[in-house]
């Protein structure tokens, strides 16, 4: 672990400037898109048994692939612990980071970094032993709980704690897997993380059945991929991918049916598909680059449910992450 | 031995660049420069290259409220009003806490260990053969993750925890022992102990004058055991036994009060600890094979029994082999410690160069002031087994 960082600061004194602009460029003549991912997370970031990798932060990374190579492969994703994401993003080992991290008023200042949007909003929760009989976070008084370092969960359960006025004994572990195997063996009375993250991990405890999550959402969880300081025109893109993912699903194009959609005269439409303007050059993509998106990877309605919703063992609800005429708060400006 | 320089050419001339003192003096310096610009160069472009991209540098996070709970502190802290460079203390007391009781149990296994393979008892000696091979070829991060796994799972959980006697719990969260609390008066205690420890100095040194002197042996031990219990025992019941203990309590979920020993620290303590043992091992039995036959021999002639024979003439000898090596295992557990972010224990590096980074972003500085951490740990430890080398070092006459 040391060695990584150690590696990663070496990195930022000699690295030649990894961090200018021209990252489009970069990853055009590279010819592929190194990704930050979660190695470790079921339904945001995982390799499955044939190292192929699955997950919502993953399909974003392919999105943004879709884009500018209209090849959704093209991604090389390298895993990166909570603790390392920031120093390989910032000195240019990744092009993008989308490993459900949280956007923070100083992670997007202070780290030189930029968050696009949120691609998944989440919040912090508890898992607990059914045995234990707790029904709510606030019984949790005096309680052992594992948590992953590196992370907003960290301070968001100190900070919970200490506002209720309860005990806490933390224990904190390099990454979640650690974390999560000395919850299983009885370490800890409780492990926090954000509620997908619970989801997702209990599904590999040894008797998922035994833990229950408790009701309380102590924190905001604004989960986005981020990007470097510096260069404006790669923040557009990843950004944009995103929005055009979620306009896609508002404006009803899917991946079945993009290419009708194409043929569409709804004007709203024919500028998403690029039959009208030329908002894909302005970004400096083709025209296309949207239809390129839905194609390969999706509208953000069925990236969620392959890989988090009902199509996935996660089964999650979607909740907040609903569109906003549907009664949550995903919501992207107009493509014009 | 004189070199013949017969039908060699004379040197050309005797110009100031071709004098040994000189060239050498010449290459130092340019050696010195092209350093001083590798490391001008290295900071002037990590300065540009923070700033062009926005990141926060500087040491300003130092006083920076860290907001985040840590383990097992030494020193006060809380999550509330502490600041990361309170949290880089706590880090850095854990890490020398593991570090010091990790090197005095290594020595001590691995003095054993090493005395036991040269046993003349079969049995002993394969035992500690088997040990030495099969752990140090083994690595050390799956030593102390199986050493986290068998404490956690061989333990019990709270509420099923072993009473090992009144207050002292063991299960998987730790062992609890009541807390000692020193009442009003026990200073005289303290002060009994240190005379006692001064007259204890002041009988050896007598004792062993007068053996020199005249050939005869003082019961020191056992007067110097007398002298260490008895002193402060008389003060403590004089003063009315000015001490209680806080007991541990069982709550609802964990066991409060009381001293806690945290299982991560006591995997990462026996894997360390049982680890580097193996390799002092092997130096101490080649320190002690390094003395020659003919002085064990030389001693069991002149009458010695065995005992004396190591502990007069073996291990003094053997000692100027085995300390330099021993040193570089003392800082090889050291640095090794740094593992103990695997399984949890809040070193230096779990807290510092993993939490206050991550929460920070100045990668840069906290690995850098890391890295000055451990090089001034090695360096203190080298220095002082250096100055003990230097007193058990062969005086050549």
């Amino acid at each position: 672990m040391k060695k990584i960082a150690s590696i990663l600061a070496l990195a930022l004194i000699f690295g030649a400037h990894g961090a200018s602009a021209q990252t489009l460029k970069t990853v055009k003549d590279r010819g592929i898109l190194n990704c930050g991912a979660n190695g470790t997370l079921a339904g945001f970031g995982l390799p499955d048994a044939q190292g192929k990798w699955t997950g919502l932060d993953v399909d974003v990374c392919r999105a943004v692939a879709a884009a500018v190579f209209n090849d959704a492969n093209k991604v090389k994703f390298v895993p990166l612990s909570a603790k390392d994401r920031f120093t390989a993003l910032q000195s240019g080992e990744v092009d993008v980071l989308v490993r459900n991290t949280t956007w923070t008023s100083s992670r997007d200042t202070s780290l030189g970094l930029n968050f696009t949007g949120v691609d998944y909003y989440d919040g912090q929760g508890f898992m607990v032993r059914k045995t234990l009989k707790v029904n709510s976070a606030l019984e949790l008084n005096g309680a052992s709980v594992c948590v992953q370092q590196g992370t907003t969960t960290e301070l968001n359960l100190a900070d919970y704690f200490r506002s209720h006025n309860m005990q806490l004994k933390s224990v904190t572990f390099a990454t979640a897997n650690e974390a999560v195997k000395a919850y299983d063996a009885g370490r800890c009375d409780s492990y926090t993380t954000d509620a997908s993250g619970l989801y997702a991990e209990r599904l590999r405890l040894a008797a998922p059945d035994d833990h229950i999550i408790l009701p309380e959402i102590i924190s905001k969880e604004p989960l986005g991929p981020v990007v470097r300081h510096g260069d404006d025109q790669w923040f557009d893109i990843v950004k944009w991918v995103l929005f055009a993912q979620i306009n896609a699903e508002e404006l009803g194009i899917t991946q079945a049916n993009v290419d009708e959609m194409v043929k569409s005269a709804n004007p709203e439409i024919k500028r998403f598909v690029g039959t009208e303007g030329n908002f894909g050059e302005q970004l400096g993509l083709t025209k296309d680059w949207a239809v390129r998106i839905v194609k390969l990877v999706g509208n953000y309605g069925e990236m969620f449910e392959r890989n988090v919703g009902s199509g996935s063992p996660l089964k999650i609800d979607r909740g907040l992450n609903k569109l906003w005429n549907k009664g949550g708060i995903q919501y992207a400006p107009p493509i014009r | 031995m004189s070199i013949d320089v017969t039908g060699r050419p004379a040197p050309a001339t005797d110009a100031f660049y071709n004098d040994p003192k000189v060239r050498s003096f010449a290459y130092q310096i340019a050696l010195g420069v092209l350093v001083a610009v590798l490391v001008y160069g290295a900071v002037t472009n990590a300065i540009e290259h923070l700033e062009r991209a926005h990141i926060a540098s500087g040491f300003g996070f130092w006083d920076q409220a860290a907001g985040f709970d840590i383990s097992q502190t030494l020193i006060f802290y809380s999550s509330q009003v502490s600041t990361y460079g309170r949290a880089f203390w706590v880090g850095l007391l854990n890490t020398l806490l593991v570090a010091g009781i990790g090197i005095v149990l290594a020595t001590v296994l691995g003095f054993v260990v090493g005395i036991s393979r040269l046993s003349k008892n079969w049995l002993l000696a394969k035992t500690a053969g088997g040990y030495v091979e099969i752990i140090r070829n083994i690595p050390l991060l799956l030593q102390l993750l199986f050493w986290y796994n068998a404490v956690l799972k061989a333990l019990p959980e709270m509420r099923d925890s072993i009473v090992i006697a009144r207050g002292a719990y063991l299960n998987n969260r730790g062992l609890f022992l009541p807390q000692p609390v020193f009442l009003h008066g026990f200073g005289v205690v303290i002060a009994a102990a240190a005379v006692a420890v001064a007259a204890a100095v002041v009988f050896t040194l007598a004792a062993r004058r007068r053996q020199k002197h005249t050939g005869k042996r003082l019961p020191v031990a056992a007067v110097v055991l007398a002298l260490l219990i008895g002193l402060p025992l008389v003060g403590f019941v004089l003063k009315g036994l000015p001490l209680t203990f806080n007991y541990p309590e069982v709550g609802r979920f964990n066991i409060a009060g009381g001293v806690e020993v945290l299982p991560e620290f006591a995997a990462l303590l026996f894997g360390l600890s049982i680890y580097t043992a193996a390799f002092i091992a092997e130096v101490v039995r080649a320190g002690i094979l390094a003395v020659s036959r003919g002085q064990i021999e030389a001693a069991y002639s002149l009458g010695l029994r065995p005992r004396p024979t190591l502990r007069l003439i073996v291990v003094p000898q053997a000692m100027r082999v085995i300390i330099p090596p021993l040193t570089s295992q003392y800082l090889n557990l050291t640095k090794n410690s740094t593992l103990a972010v695997a399984i949890g224990y809040p070193d230096l590096v779990q807290v510092f160069t993993g939490t206050v980074l991550n929460q920070t972003g100045q990668a840069v500085e906290v690995v850098a002031i890391t890295m000055l951490v451990y090089l001034t740990i090695s360096l203190v430890t080298s220095l002082l087994m250096n100055i003990y080398n230097r007193r058990v070092a062969l005086v050549e006459r």
